[in-house]
């Protein structure tokens, strides 16, 4: 009888859901790679979004239909393994009773949990997944916060052309869904810009020696390098270039040099540019929410890092959230996909739209980038700054680099 | 011409690295028939240890290699007694599985304490130009300091009385112990010394490349293949096995996509395991 109550209490634990009800909470589930090789990125997306948090729920909540809501996070690691995102999903939708959702980090494993929160009718923020092929398939419920992965070297095609027409550019790239869809765009961009493509390569994404991909540029007489991959294989890319003298004139390298830790490259980083989401020297006059200044004094404050835009994503995912509840004046999915659906507004982060059109729903349709170079300050410290377009600089671009 | 030259050149030059960091794997193999599953977080606490030697010390790199040796040895010292001394003459299985469980236990430890950013140490040193392309200093010490570890090693296990020890207890231990040879102690010395070589050859990898708490698993990978080519539990063929494994992705990259490399070498594993499974180099065992 002892053993039957010890296991009945056992299995009602845990069927449970790990948080109780109630009803002036929301309740909003994710998954962070807080182990793993996206850990970095997903970190800065996480505190963005507890920065949020913390901000609305110290303001007294979410006001929607005459009530105020108080916002809770269910989160659990995926150890940035999309093996395991499906699992925590269903787990976040079906146990802890999330009513919304923000999407995990990286364009992989935002198409493994989309399957799961379209299949129960959740609405899911991405703020960290820009390959656009899993907004193609029919999906009612995902908005993507930020710019699609075909535009992230956009700027970087056209300052290289406004610089030189006839460059002769390297296209390498990691093996992965978004690094493929980048180079995809990137290379049509390119030749459409008249650039010749004299090298187009793409590498395994967890490759540590660049070496003989650099020969290879080397040899192609390549005079200017665009591609990349995430975080780590982007930064040995960076620092093999420097070591092995390639004589490029320009660089453009995915997602690693949007990291505030690029600058441990030192010389290697000097001129390096990036497609960047969010630059603090980029000032949008916000219709709601902070000003570009309050959210990184804010975020500063509570970390004791420097915002960069994995952070600044990640709160904006939530302040649209929140203003598509309190324009829809209710927590009801349906109603407030319907806001988001007719949302055209601008925050700190910039312009904000989401395609409605049922081919492409939830697209990032008005959000655009910048591009950001690595330039050495009047204090001998490296920095970002804003080079293009020229209408958002912040200094002049560097070309060519060294 | 020139680029495949090149590229050949320097594919020898890190594979010679990946050599060591195989030499470390296979001795402990041949000593005491344990696949030693910490091998990549050993090739990453070199990294570390270099790093902090550096950046908190600082240490000239190259100044590091001693402490960083040393430092390696104690930390096999502890693990062989943790995690393998229980396991020896048990099926490979049980040491494979303490080893796992001990290498979970140190990624957990380490993402805990410095996540998985990425870090890097600058070296600076005049590399070699020929035309237009160049040789990284930093690549041609590696495989200078490589070698000249190697050779080390081969004397230590050849003229020494602690290396033939090694030698006696890998090729018959009980015979060993019959002579008074204090197997235990000899077998928790080769384990201290094979972490210490997986761990100056992090050390080695970290001046050449950045590198993430979860690098080891990388190189790791590169150690097996490089072990097969070698053959199990020789230390020299090791060595072969790296600079054939750098000949062959140096070799194969100028005439297909780099995306192919890895298919190539673990496609080589498997040739090698069904046509020659005592490995390629396996001349005479050490």
């Amino acid at each position: 009888m002892k053993t039957i109550f010890w296991l009945a209490t056992v299995v009602a634990a845990l069927a449970a859901p790990a948080y109780a009800d109630d009803e002036n909470t929301i309740t909003i589930g994710m998954t962070l790679s807080q182990t793993g090789s996206l850990n970095v990125d997903s970190l800065a997306q996480q505190r963005g979004a507890e920065l949020w948090r913390d901000q609305v729920n110290g303001a007294g909540g979410i006001k929607a239909g005459g009530k105020q809501y108080k916002v809770r996070f269910v989160t659990y690691d995926d150890q940035s393994q999309g093996g395991r995102v499906q699992q925590l999903y269903t787990r976040l939708i079906v146990q802890d009773n999330a009513q919304f959702l923000f999407g995990p980090y990286s364009s992989g494993l935002v198409a493994t949990a989309a399957v799961i929160s379209e299949q129960y009718g959740k609405l899911m923020l991405i703020t960290g997944g820009a390959e656009p092929k899993t907004y193609e398939l029919g999906n009612k419920y995902l908005f993507q916060a930020i710019t699609a992965g075909d535009h992230y070297l956009t700027n970087a095609v056209d300052a290289l052309h406004a610089k030189n027409p006839h460059a002769k550019v390297a296209l390498v790239y990691s093996d992965d869904p978004f690094s493929k869809a980048v180079a995809g765009a990137t290379k049509d961009q390119a030749q459409e810009a008249g650039l010749s493509i004299v090298l187009d390569e793409s590498y395994a994404p967890t490759t540590t020696d660049f070496g003989p991909v650099i020969n290879k540029i080397i040899s192609a007489q390549a005079d200017s390098f665009l591609g990349g991959g995430h975080y780590p294989d982007g930064a040995t890319l960076a620092r093999q270039l420097y070591d092995q003298k390639a004589n490029l004139k320009w660089e453009s390298i995915l997602v690693a040099p949007g990291d505030e830790k690029f600058a441990a490259l030192g010389p290697a980083a000097l001129g390096v540019t990036t497609g960047s989401q969010w630059e603090i020297q980029v000032a949008f006059k916000p219709q709601f929410g902070p000003t570009a200044d309050e959210f990184a004094k804010a975020f500063k404050d509570k970390f004791n890092a420097e915002a960069d835009y994995y952070a600044a994503s990640g709160f904006t995912g939530g302040a649209l959230l929140q203003h598509a509840i309190e324009q829809a004046g209710s927590i009801d999915p349906d109603k407030v996909a319907e806001a988001l659906n007719g949302m055209d507004v601008t925050t700190f982060f910039g312009h904000v739209k989401f395609s409605t059109d049922p081919k492409s729903h939830g697209l990032q349709i008005a959000h655009d980038m910048v591009l950001a170079q690595w330039q050495e300050g009047k204090d001998g410290k490296l920095g970002r700054q804003v080079v293009w377009p020229k209408a958002a600089q912040s200094a002049d671009l560097i070309y060519p680099m060294h | 011409m020139t680029g495949i030259i090149a590229s050949i050149i320097d594919g020898v030059l890190v594979g010679s690295v990946y050599g060591l960091a195989a030499m470390g794997l296979t001795l402990i193999w041949g000593v005491m028939d344990v696949v030693n599953l910490t091998h990549g977080s050993m090739i990453v606490a070199g990294m570390f240890g270099l790093y902090l030697l550096t950046e908190f010390v600082g240490l000239n790199p190259y100044a590091a290699l001693p402490p960083v040796l040393v430092g390696g040895f104690l930390v096999g010292l502890a693990l062989y007694w943790v995690s393998v001394h229980r396991m020896i003459g048990r099926p490979p299985l049980m040491s494979l599985l303490s080893t796992f469980s001990v290498n979970l236990v140190l990624i957990g430890i380490g993402t805990a304490v410095w996540g998985t950013v990425l870090f890097n140490v600058q070296v600076t040193l005049p590399g070699v130009s020929w035309g237009r392309y160049t040789f990284p200093g930093t690549h041609i010490l590696a495989a200078v300091l490589t070698a000249v570890i190697a050779l080390c090693l081969y004397l230590f296990l050849h003229r020494t009385r602690p290396g033939k020890a090694i030698r006696a207890v890998a090729g018959n231990r009980t015979a060993a112990e019959l002579v008074g040879i204090p197997t235990t102690r000899v077998l928790s010395f080769a384990f201290g010394l094979g972490v210490a070589l997986a761990c100056v050859s992090g050390m080695l990898i970290a001046t050449l490349f950045p590198f993430t708490l979860l690098s080891g698993d990388t190189y790791q990978l590169k150690s097996f293949v490089v072990t097969v080519l070698g053959g199990l539990g020789n230390p020299a063929g090791a060595l072969m096995g790296g600079i054939a494994l750098g000949l062959v992705e140096g070799l194969v990259t100028p005439f297909m996509p780099v995306s192919w490399t890895l298919v190539i070498e673990f496609a080589l594993f498997v040739v090698v395991l069904i046509v020659r499974p005592g490995g390629v180099f396996t001349f005479r065992r050490s």
